[in-house]
């Protein structure tokens, strides 16, 4: 029992009904694609959201007919009122956070690839893995939904940030505008949406240390999975409290409790306890709310990076064509960052208010993270060193990537100093740097993925002249829309202003608002090439092999796209590390994780935990 | 076969790939995962709940008797409840499944026993006038402080929402073990074991729960009788 090979596996074969092989499947690959499907349109939904703020930042006052149409609360007469700008920013934080850069790294690739990867045929719970997609879709049409039923103010979803905060958050309809029935389900989403990723991360997790095939330790396994393993581990710890906090948040609306609520509030021009619509509160903190909201969402911020940072380490090696610098260094840097990243939740609060001391140790612990990620960057750099590079699309976008977490990690060290952070917090400064660092920099790294592992889900190659049009638009794009928000943010531009027309020590930066917003609708735009290149190459792509990248690891064995279940009866054995290219004396520049080792290796010593040092 | 050769040649088998590295099944170690993740959703609260004690006027209301006594025998319910369970994995792991069935219908028992006397000590203290937003009116009066500082009708909500939540759980597993008893005999022993281990879990926090909300809350000087 316990030293349970896997030998005797037999063929599996798919199930023939439509329902069962694409619609409620349990094989991990349709599940991954699922989830990427859900990213791919939720995405879009997010986008359209954050071309709606531009432009009502940019052309204040413009008329958009369609919008009076579908949203007369929050558009009246087509024009963008300040609550639903708010609302707008709400949802797109929430959507993009939640079921962008949680779903499509994580539920997405690494459903599909983490198995076949570690040479499974399934992951451990196939019926769990199904009910978390599930789960996670009707978590997405509930916070779709909370735009559109907020009682009297029709059409305008919750309006307090995607970090819901408290009190407002806590206080129902007489917060706002979409603080009632649309708040309510906004906590009823998330909440949902914890339960569903927590069955994802148990079910990884269980996957990886159970199901590894025969000679895939774990310091033979693709960096990939050690970050998938990493960002599953910190989802199972974070989500619950998230989930505590939600209910907590869910009862001071829905029982009169008051965790979050303190006494004396005085909002909408009524005191607090004066009209049953707003009853007595008493005792509660606000803080409590952040505590445990931030005791979630830091980790939530390497949740969306890490399997980025794993699909970049596997795709600068395969195109550098040498092994990733300091393998070890990396995976003890995936485990530093997750680690440290729970002790440092506090820098979010430092304008919260909080004890000089507590913000010293959250502000040096935050600087921490500073070292693990530098020895990811300069391992980047290292395996790139000398390299003879394929800029094939993947790679260009992995290389994005590095940059992207470069330009968006220095501000960090700016931002996690107590002094700094003060002035800076509410501004577009601390908005274009988690929008470079987490938001942009993780696309890029599910875009590398896309390109690089679309040929082994699909069979055949993305075309490489749209992806690079794709690639050079979007990474000259991103730096245009981000960098200028450093500036306006320096200058005192505040944050969640849905105007900006009465400051006047503003106006000077009008140009340059006007200028990100329209590299930003060109951005935008620029992804269309993108979802027309994804449809176009799954019918008209150049057929691709079963390893066109001249890869090492495991999926690139099997067949393009692989079988029911992944490796056709037979489940590989390994025999050496993930990334053995350019290896002296190989007749080839890459050697499979499956190829036994050779005469001269055994000699040699060389050959068991699968890395030369 | 090929594992004891493997063994010889590896030395780390145990993480080579191929084996369980802990020498359970998928379920044990999801059901362990599960428990890591559910502990820390109690975590939260716990921590939610001292961070809004500390920084209240905490009312301290429970009597020795009938409050302390009876949440003791209902800690003895659970605690009982764990002890059955564990003659009811034992006689699993000998393949007794008759005697495991009895021992885990004990179990739910126990475990009912909890949940009914539980639902009395909430009934008795609803009808007090404790509410999830207010404290009854006498309960104000004696934990006024001299400064005229009110206590904090927070303790209904800590006290409601912490002991809510568990009784949740203790419910869910009642009706898990009813399932594992009705089908034991189709059940590996592994399958059992995890019942109990979910079981324990829900005990163990109890364990927390019991001394952080009851005994912490004790009228020590007896104002309330005054």
């Amino acid at each position: 029992m316990s030293a349970e090979t896997h030998e005797a596996v037999h063929r599996h074969e798919p199930p023939t009904s439509f329902i069962r092989k694409y619609i409620f499947s349990l094989d991990h690959k349709v599940i991954g694609i699922q989830y990427i499907i859900l990213a791919l349109v939720a995405v879009i939904v997010g986008m359209t959201m954050s071309v709606l703020m531009r432009m009502n930042l940019s052309w204040p006052g413009t008329n958009w007919p369609i919008l009076a149409t579908l949203f007369p609360g929050g558009a009246p007469g087509g024009v963008i009122n300040p609550e639903f700008y708010l609302s707008l920013v709400t949802m797109h934080g929430t959507i993009m956070v939640f079921f962008v850069l949680t779903t499509a790294p994580q539920g997405g690739f690494g459903n599909y690839f983490l198995p076949i990867q570690i040479g499974a045929e399934d992951m451990a719970f196939p019926v769990l893995n199904m009910l978390s997609f599930w789960v996670t879709l009707v978590g997405f049409i509930v916070i779709l939904s909370a735009i559109f039923f907020s009682g009297s103010a029709s059409t305008i979803g919750p309006i307090g940030g995607w970090t819901g905060y408290a009190p407002l958050s806590a206080l129902g309809q007489i917060a706002g505008p979409g603080q009632g029935m649309g708040m309510n389900l906004w906590i009823i989403s998330i909440a949902i949406f914890c339960v569903g990723s927590l069955l994802g991360a148990l079910n990884f997790i269980t996957t990886l240390l159970n199901m590894r095939t025969r000679g895939m330790s774990l310091m033979r396994m693709p960096l990939t999975c050690w970050a998938w393993f990493t960002t599953a581990v910190l989802a199972l710890l974070s989500f619950p409290v998230l989930l505590g906090g939600g209910i907590l948040l869910l009862l001071d609306r829905l029982a009169g409790t008051s965790f979050f609520i303190p006494g004396g509030l005085y909002v909408s021009g009524i005191l607090s306890g004066t009209t049953p619509s707003f009853p007595i509160h008493t005792g509660g903190s606000p803080i409590l709310w952040q505590h445990l909201f931030w005791f979630f969402g830091h980790p939530e911020v390497y949740i969306a990076i890490l399997p980025g940072m794993g699909a970049t380490s596997h795709i600068l090696s395969t195109f550098a064509r040498k092994p990733v610098f300091g393998y070890r260094a990396m995976v003890f840097a995936i485990f530093a960052i997750g680690l440290l990243g729970f002790f440092v939740w506090g820098h979010h609060m430092f304008i919260s208010g909080m004890s000089p001391y507590s913000a010293m140790t959250f502000s040096i612990l935050t600087l921490s993270i500073g070292v693990p990620s530098a020895v990811k960057t300069f391992n980047w750099l290292g395996t790139l060193w000398g390299a003879r590079i394929r800029f094939t699309t993947p790679m260009l976008f992995a290389i994005g990537f590095v940059s992207l977490f470069v330009a968006g990690g220095i501000t960090g060290l700016v931002l996690g100093q107590t002094s700094l952070d003060l002035p800076m917090h509410d501004t577009y400064f601390v908005l274009a740097h988690f929008h470079l660092v987490m938001g942009v920099a993780s696309i890029f790294g599910m875009f590398a993925a896309t390109y690089f592992w679309f040929p082994k889900m699909f069979g055949r190659m993305m075309s490489e002249r749209l992806g690079k049009i794709h690639f050079w638009i979007t990474f000259v794009g991103v730096y245009c829309i981000f960098v200028p928000m450093h500036v306006m943010g320096l200058v005192g531009m505040p944050r969640r202003y849905a105007q900006f027309t009465e400051y006047t020590f503003l106006s000077r930066l009008h140009p340059l608002v006007v200028f990100v917003s329209v590299v930003a609708i060109i951005t935008v735009l620029t992804q269309f090439i993108f979802y027309f290149n994804l449809i176009w190459s799954i019918f008209k792509g150049k057929k691709a092999g079963a390893n066109p990248w001249e890869a090492t690891t495991l999926e690139w064995t099997t067949a393009s796209p692989p079988p029911h279940d992944n490796f056709a009866g037979v489940l590989p054995v390994v025999y050496r590390g993930p990334y053995e290219f350019a290896v002296p004396g190989a007749p080839n520049d890459f050697v499979m994780q499956t190829e036994p080792e050779t005469e001269t290796e055994r000699v040699g010593g060389n050959g068991h935990n699968g890395h030369r040092h | 076969m090929s594992t004891e050769a493997r063994a010889v040649h590896f030395p780390a088998a145990d993480w080579d790939g191929g084996v369980h590295p802990y020498r359970v099944g998928h379920r044990k170690l999801g059901m362990w995962l599960f428990i890591v993740s559910d502990s820390l959703t109690f975590s939260a609260l716990l921590m939610g709940y001292a961070y809004l004690r500390a920084s209240n006027v905490w009312p301290t209301p429970f009597p020795f008797y009938p409050s302390i006594v009876f949440s003791s025998v209902m800690t003895f319910c659970l605690l009982s409840s764990s002890l059955t369970m564990v003659f009811g994995v034992s006689a699993s792991s000998r393949g007794d499944k008759v005697l495991a069935r009895k021992w885990i219908l004990a179990t739910i028992f126990f475990g009912v026993a909890f949940i009914v006397l539980h639902l009395i000590e909430w009934n008795h203290l609803i009808s007090e006038g404790l509410r999830p937003f207010s404290l009854p009116a006498h309960w104000v009066s004696t934990f006024t402080t001299t400064d005229g500082k009110l206590p904090s009708p927070l303790f209904g909500a800590t006290f409601f929402t912490i002991t809510g939540l568990h009784m949740f759980h203790v419910a869910t597993g009642a009706i898990y073990l009813s399932v594992v008893a009705a089908r034991v005999k189709k059940l590996k022993h592994e399958d059992i074991e995890i019942s109990g281990l979910y079981w324990h879990f829900v005990d163990l926090v109890w364990m927390f729960v019991f001394p952080l909300i009851y005994i912490l809350s004790v009228d020590v000087g007896g104002h309330l009788a005054k």
